[in-house]
């Protein structure tokens, strides 16, 4: 109990690996989300503290995704608030959250196959690019610093990503697994304050999510960036995360650090089944 | 062994996005450009330029426009011929109006009237797509040829009903009426066509063409990276309407020198400038002119085979040509999607390593 007691401080908080997180960034308050007479998420609340990995764990259809969507502001929740940055934020589109500095992957990569990997991760910048119309069109002034400017950023986060010989490959010729980390890419050129990874390593083999696993937690230590990701491997997320939110047909059954989650009676029952007598 | 990029390196990012990147390419580039201003205008004759090059010029600005909308942006559009019509109409009004304002500026003005009524007819593209968008911009076309025709206002009460082009000069050199030189002409319609590729071009490289093709690609994933999908749509109809409405102003006061709107800007030439994006290539500029170039060439080609060689009488090469369009397309669509741009991108591939395979 001597854990709660510094969670309530609430300006920092120190994890069982003797890691140092931040204050609360977003906070989800009592969310309750339906489609029509299902319930996908139960009055949930949990909060994303600064410069953590956040996971979201649970069976499938336990509402992980949807709750993912409701924080990219895909679905507006029935009941509930998000706060975010210490304040409450009023329903908003998906683009405005993404210029809020929230940025996400998807469980099925969602780039744009028609161009290369250079343009996807450049438009991971968009949000940052003011330039009007007319100085585009002309490619002069503020057009072509700014193009330059960004494209600075977005090499920087090739480099870090380790596809600097693919940038001018069109995605459609690439690979699962390179896709999936040019997706990476794209969510990171927009430094954001919260990435949001839905099941970064579904469907690699071992020494992909290695890699994918060396790179989360490289962009954590090293941009600092807070990160909440929903997972399936349980030896990953455990590994990674400082803290695990367990959801199971809609209801958190747990939330804490992976030790404590591990020995939850209650996510025990929901993985494993609960014994009959 | 002469198309290389070995030794040809990029220092800056600048350079690295510049239009050709490869030395080879840019001095090609100029090549033509200097033929088509420093050449052709000394050897055309009329015949030349109202049979090829003045047709080609207009459409390849129709072309670049549609392609930026269909091809960039994902939104299927068949009211190409209404929007040209749009053109033409404030090209008239404004040349009828002021008199004494440079063609420039009134071909300029009838892109940008263009450009907010197609904007007005992208609004349907926010919420519907596809086959959907297109009925959509299809009632556009008809509405606006039905309304050209029915308010006498816009072509001034004349009898006909037609609208034709009054003589209108440049910086002294007349380029409208029947009394005009083929040079003066020509070298009008290059000045907006070498303009609008480049402005095109400045686009589409630029963040503007990426939201675009974010959309196009997957829509929801764009609005995840911060695209507003309201904004990225109506700036390519816009933006396509704008080229559109300007090749629609070329082609009426330059080209037809009078025009009749059912029958200059109907259906077909909707169709006819969406044939050439699809045989040229949806996503390309370079597509846009070699669409335009090939279906202004196919006729005249076949003519001169057809008609003047082979002694055949003119309505069944007429009706050739249409069989091999048709043909065309179908081959394009099931072989090569991305049309002639594509081949010409892959032949350009081999070449770099020519003469070996890999």
């Amino acid at each position: 109990m001597e854990r709660d007691s510094v969670k309530d401080q609430a300006d920092s908080y120190v994890t069982d690996d003797g890691r140092t997180i931040g204050p609360t960034v977003m906070e989800m308050k009592n969310i309750t989300l339906r489609f029509g007479g299902v319930e996908a998420i139960k009055d949930i609340s949990f909060d994303i503290r600064e410069g953590e990995i956040r996971a979201i764990i649970g069976p499938n259809g336990a509402g992980k995704s949807s709750m993912l969507n409701v924080i990219s502001g895909f679905y507006v929740p029935q009941e509930g608030e998000v706060w975010y940055k210490g304040a409450r934020r009023p329903p908003m589109k998906p683009y405005q959250v993404a210029q809020q500095g929230i940025a996400r992957t998807f469980q099925n990569i969602a780039l744009f196959e028609g161009m290369s990997v250079l343009d996807n991760v450049m438009t991971g910048r968009l949000t940052q690019m003011k330039s009007g119309l007319l100085a585009q069109s002309l490619w002069k002034g503020k057009a072509e610093r700014e193009e330059i400017e960004n494209r600075e950023i977005a090499e920087k986060v090739i480099d870090f990503l380790e596809i600097q010989a693919i940038r001018k490959t069109p995605v459609a010729r690439l690979p699962y697994g390179l896709k999936k980390r040019v997706e990476l890419a794209r969510a990171l050129a927009a430094e954001p304050t919260i990435l949001l990874l839905d099941e970064p390593m579904a469907g690699m083999n071992v020494e992909e999510k290695e890699d994918m696993s060396r790179f989360i937690l490289d962009v954590n230590d090293e941009f600092g960036t807070t990160i909440a990701l929903i997972e399936h491997d349980m030896g990953v997320v455990m590994d990674l995360s400082d803290r695990v939110v367990v959801m199971d047909y809609g209801r958190k059954i747990g939330d804490g650090s992976p030790d404590e989650v591990r020995n939850n009676q209650e996510v025990i029952d929901a993985y494993l089944g609960m014994a009959h007598d | 062994m002469f198309y290389r990029e070995a030794g040809d390196f990029n220092t800056s990012y600048a350079q690295d996005q510049q239009t050709f990147p490869i030395k080879f390419d840019r001095y090609r580039y100029y090549l033509v450009l200097f033929v088509a201003v420093f050449v052709i205008p000394f050897m055309v004759n009329d015949y030349w330029v109202n049979s090829l090059f003045l047709p080609f010029l207009i459409y390849a600005i129709a072309a670049i426009g549609l392609n930026i909308l269909v091809g960039y942006c994902g939104q299927v559009s068949l009211g190409t011929g209404g929007f040209m019509a749009v053109g033409a109409y404030s090209c008239y009004k404004l040349m009828t109006a002021m008199p004494d304002v440079s063609m420039f500026i009134h071909i300029l003005l009838a892109g940008v009237i263009t450009a907010a009524v197609g904007a007005l007819f992208g609004l349907p593209s926010l919420r519907i797509k596809g086959f959907y968008l297109a009925v959509a911009t299809l009632a556009a076309q008809f509405f606006l040829v039905w309304l050209f025709n029915r308010v006498p206002w816009f072509y001034n009460y004349s009898a006909s009903g037609q609208i034709s082009a009054p003589e209108r000069d440049t910086f002294g050199i007349l380029i409208t009426g029947p009394n005009t030189e083929a040079w003066a002409t020509y070298m009008f319609c290059l000045i907006f066509t070498v303009g609008s590729a480049l402005v095109a071009r400045n686009l589409t490289r630029g963040s503007v063409g990426r939201k675009w093709m974010a959309i196009r690609d997957m829509d929801i994933a764009a609005e995840i990276i911060g695209v507003n999908p309201l904004r990225a749509k109506l700036t390519a109809f816009a933006v396509s309407s704008f080229f559109i409405g300007i090749s629609g102003a070329l082609f009426f006061s330059i080209y037809l020198g009078a025009v009749e709107v059912g029958e200059a800007f109907g259906i077909n030439k909707s169709f006819l400038v969406l044939f050439m994006i699809i045989i040229g290539g949806l996503g390309s500029i370079f597509g846009s002119f070699a669409g335009a170039a090939f279906l202004v060439l196919l006729p005249v080609l076949l003519k001169i085979v057809g008609v003047d060689w082979l002694g055949w009488p003119t309505d069944i090469v007429a009706h050739l040509q249409l069989v091999i369009v048709g043909g065309l397309i179908i081959v394009f669509l099931i072989a090569e999607p991305h049309g002639l741009a594509q081949l010409w991108r892959v032949a350009k591939e081999k070449l770099r390593l020519w003469p070996f395979p890999h």
